[in-house]
């Protein structure tokens, strides 16, 4: 018998209420199961792509160059001493995968009849297809074998539909170089890319030294190092020995020579994760509200209805403290059921979901398809945040029936 | 041996501003064993007399003490526990836990007040359904149970914990004459069997013939006592 019997026997006595109660809980357990795998599936995958096709997960630029970024300016370039600290750091540091090193131009594209400006990446291919691996996936249509070749380009979707360009057409760029002159190079595209959210989503790639030949760079100075690192999860260590190293580093004005930014600082759709973060923390607020106000309605209620028998246990000479965990396990069974009910059925829905195979379009992005993930995490937060307040919600009801004066209890009608 | 012994006993309450006297200066010695029974009209102090005895309240002034012990000394979790081990409660509408079957409601004080090994406490069980003569009736609920059968019921489960002193306040107020009498006879039988001293209340002239020492109150005052032999 004990406690648990007489509990889960109470809550059963009153099964329309108790029943109302566990779906409500249930429902809002699956709202938040549901809204954190949806909208964690949609960041995981933003966030994917970001890093894994385009920004890698921390850059390395030199000291305001970030702050320019839009005019891309090749006066802020890192001259090859700094290029080799940098790396040499890089080389040392167990967190990094990878890493690539790119010139970041601005120029003219034509097709010999229109003529539009476009943002380029000269890279060296094998150390960028390691740093983004997914940005052979954006090329449309077939992949090439390498990345991108000497004379070769990966023009953006964009300007391969305004200007009817398509792959093997011949193209012409033309970049102001750093003493003011002007210089031009015939290329051939090689791959239109998909465009992607965010900085560097519309960008052409070009091989480094067709980079360094249009701007007439003769040493081996770049713009920015991305980096990819073994995990995610090691942003913030390897961001800070990256900080403590070459961060430290200074200029001849006495200044931090380098920069080093991890890719949410870079990127806009970091404010859209964040938005998303605070939209589940209103939603596991709600939850906790819908938890407690419903358990606590309805333990009120139960305190309220068996007045006199609890009169009866206590004149029994149960102890203050049994009355007050009976009540509280009357709580905590209720969370308890909601909580599995809640799980089980989310797990139902993201099953179906995954199974559909939902997709949508975001920014110019189209066809992304949804994966809906339930991590054993997520559902015990749910399941814990559930419980906690269903327990805490019962907390008044049930100190309120413990503390009851027998005398008047019993002679309650 | 006094099983409740009180002197110059008194409670008093405010009820609408107005100090109502509920018991004054009473005093009176009920021994181990007694079959004894206060009676007395609606509103002259039975029921609070018995909360008392039953350490369920305390007297305002005077003394009381049941089986040795001084209720005013106790606090609450120290009068739960005395009555848990010394008192069994006998209600006028039975009380009985609605969740829990017969069986459930006889064990409850012995599993959920002194946490008897589960051997002993189904045998004790069984010993008292076959006592108060509801052996087969152990799978039921109180809702399934007629008013006697519940109040049998109640009266083994005032006696499972093996309680000095069962304390009835008007045990037969809701069952018909007969009924009545067969649970005032069974209470007497119980109380051969396992020696133990009952109080109980009532209004009923007939039931009261059947205690063998007797109490009147009126007012909050003791106007009569009969004590030892058959009362008349």
């Amino acid at each position: 018998m004990k406690i648990l019997r007489i509990a889960s026997r109470n809550l059963l006595r009153y099964q329309r209420r108790t029943l109302l109660t566990t779906l409500l809980i249930t429902l809002g357990v699956v709202a938040m199961l549901l809204f954190v795998s949806t909208s964690g599936s949609f960041k995981a995958m933003m966030v994917g792509q970001i890093t894994d096709s385009m920004m890698g997960h921390l850059q390395i630029h030199k000291k305001g160059y970030v702050s320019s970024i839009d005019s891309l300016p090749l006066t802020l370039n890192m001259k090859p001493k700094m290029v080799e600290k940098a790396e040499a750091q890089l080389a040392k540091m167990p967190q990094v995968e990878a890493w690539s090193p790119r010139i970041k131009l601005g120029a003219m594209f034509s097709n010999f009849s229109e003529t539009t400006s476009i943002r380029l990446n000269g890279v060296i291919p094998e150390k960028e297809v390691a740093t983004c691996p997914e940005l052979a996936q954006r090329i449309i249509g077939d992949k090439p074998v390498n990345l991108i070749e000497r004379g070769k380009l990966l023009i953006p979707e964009l300007i391969a539909k305004g200007l009817k360009v398509k792959v093997g057409d011949p193209v012409v760029l033309v970049a102001t170089n750093r003493d003011g002159s002007v210089n031009g190079i015939n290329f051939i595209v090689s791959g239109v890319l998909e465009g992607l959210s965010g900085p560097g989503g519309r960008d052409g790639y070009i091989h480094i030294d067709d980079a360094r030949d249009l701007l007439r760079i003769d040493d081996n100075e770049i713009s920015e190092i991305a980096i990819r690192l073994k995990s995610a999860e090691l942003e913030k260590p390897a961001q800070k020995a990256l900080q403590a190293g070459i961060g430290q580093m200074l200029n001849l004005q006495d200044k931090p020579a380098f920069e080093i930014h991890s890719w949410d600082k870079l990127s806009p759709f970091a404010n859209i994760a964040k938005m998303i973060d605070l939209m589940t923390l209103f939603i596991k607020i709600m939850l906790v509200a819908i938890v407690l106000i419903s358990v606590m309605n309805v333990m009120i209620m139960a305190v309220y209805e068996r007045v006199r028998e609890i009169g009866t246990l206590a004149a029994m000479g149960t102890q203050p403290r049994t009355i007050l965990s009976l009540f509280l396990t009357e709580g905590l069974l209720l969370g308890v059921v909601g909580a599995i009910l809640g799980v089980v059925i989310s797990l139902l829905i993201i099953f179906g979901l995954q199974q559909a195979e939902i997709s949508f379009a975001f920014g110019r992005q189209t066809g992304l398809v949804l994966h809906p993930v339930l991590t054993l995490g997520d559902a015990l937060f749910a399941s814990g945040t559930v419980i906690v307040a269903a327990v805490l919600a019962s907390l008044q009801p049930a100190w309120k029936a413990s503390k009851l004066n027998p005398v008047e209890a019993l002679r309650q009608v | 041996m006094k099983i409740v012994e009180a002197l110059n006993l008194t409670k008093s309450y405010e009820m609408g501003g107005e100090t109502v006297n509920a018991i004054q200066s009473v005093d009176f010695v009920i021994n181990s064993g007694a079959f004894v029974s206060f009676v007395g009209p609606s509103g002259s102090g039975k029921s609070t007399l018995l909360n008392m005895i039953g350490c369920l309240d305390k007297p305002t002034k005077g003394s009381l003490k049941v089986d040795g012990v001084d209720i005013s000394t106790l606090n609450r979790q120290q009068a739960a526990k005395f009555r848990g081990e010394t008192i069994g409660f006998i209600f006028q509408d039975f009380n009985l836990i609605p969740v829990l079957t017969v069986a459930e409601n006889i064990e409850y004080p012995l599993l959920m007040v002194q946490n008897w090994p589960t051997n002993e406490r189904q045998q004790r069980v069984k010993t008292l359904m076959e006592a108060v003569g509801i052996g087969d009736q152990a799978n039921k609920f109180p809702h399934q149970l007629s008013g006697g059968q519940k109040q049998r019921v109640a009266v083994a489960r005032a006696l499972a914990s093996k309680a000095k002193l069962i304390l009835a306040d008007e045990p037969t107020a809701n069952l018909d004459h007969d009924t009545a009498f067969r649970i005032i006879d069974l209470m007497k039988a119980m109380r051969d069997e396992f020696n133990t001293t009952f109080i109980f209340s009532t209004h009923d002239t007939k039931i009261m013939d059947s205690a063998e020492s007797l109490f009147t109150l009126e007012d909050g005052k003791l106007s009569q006592q009969i004590q030892g032999g058959q009362a008349k």
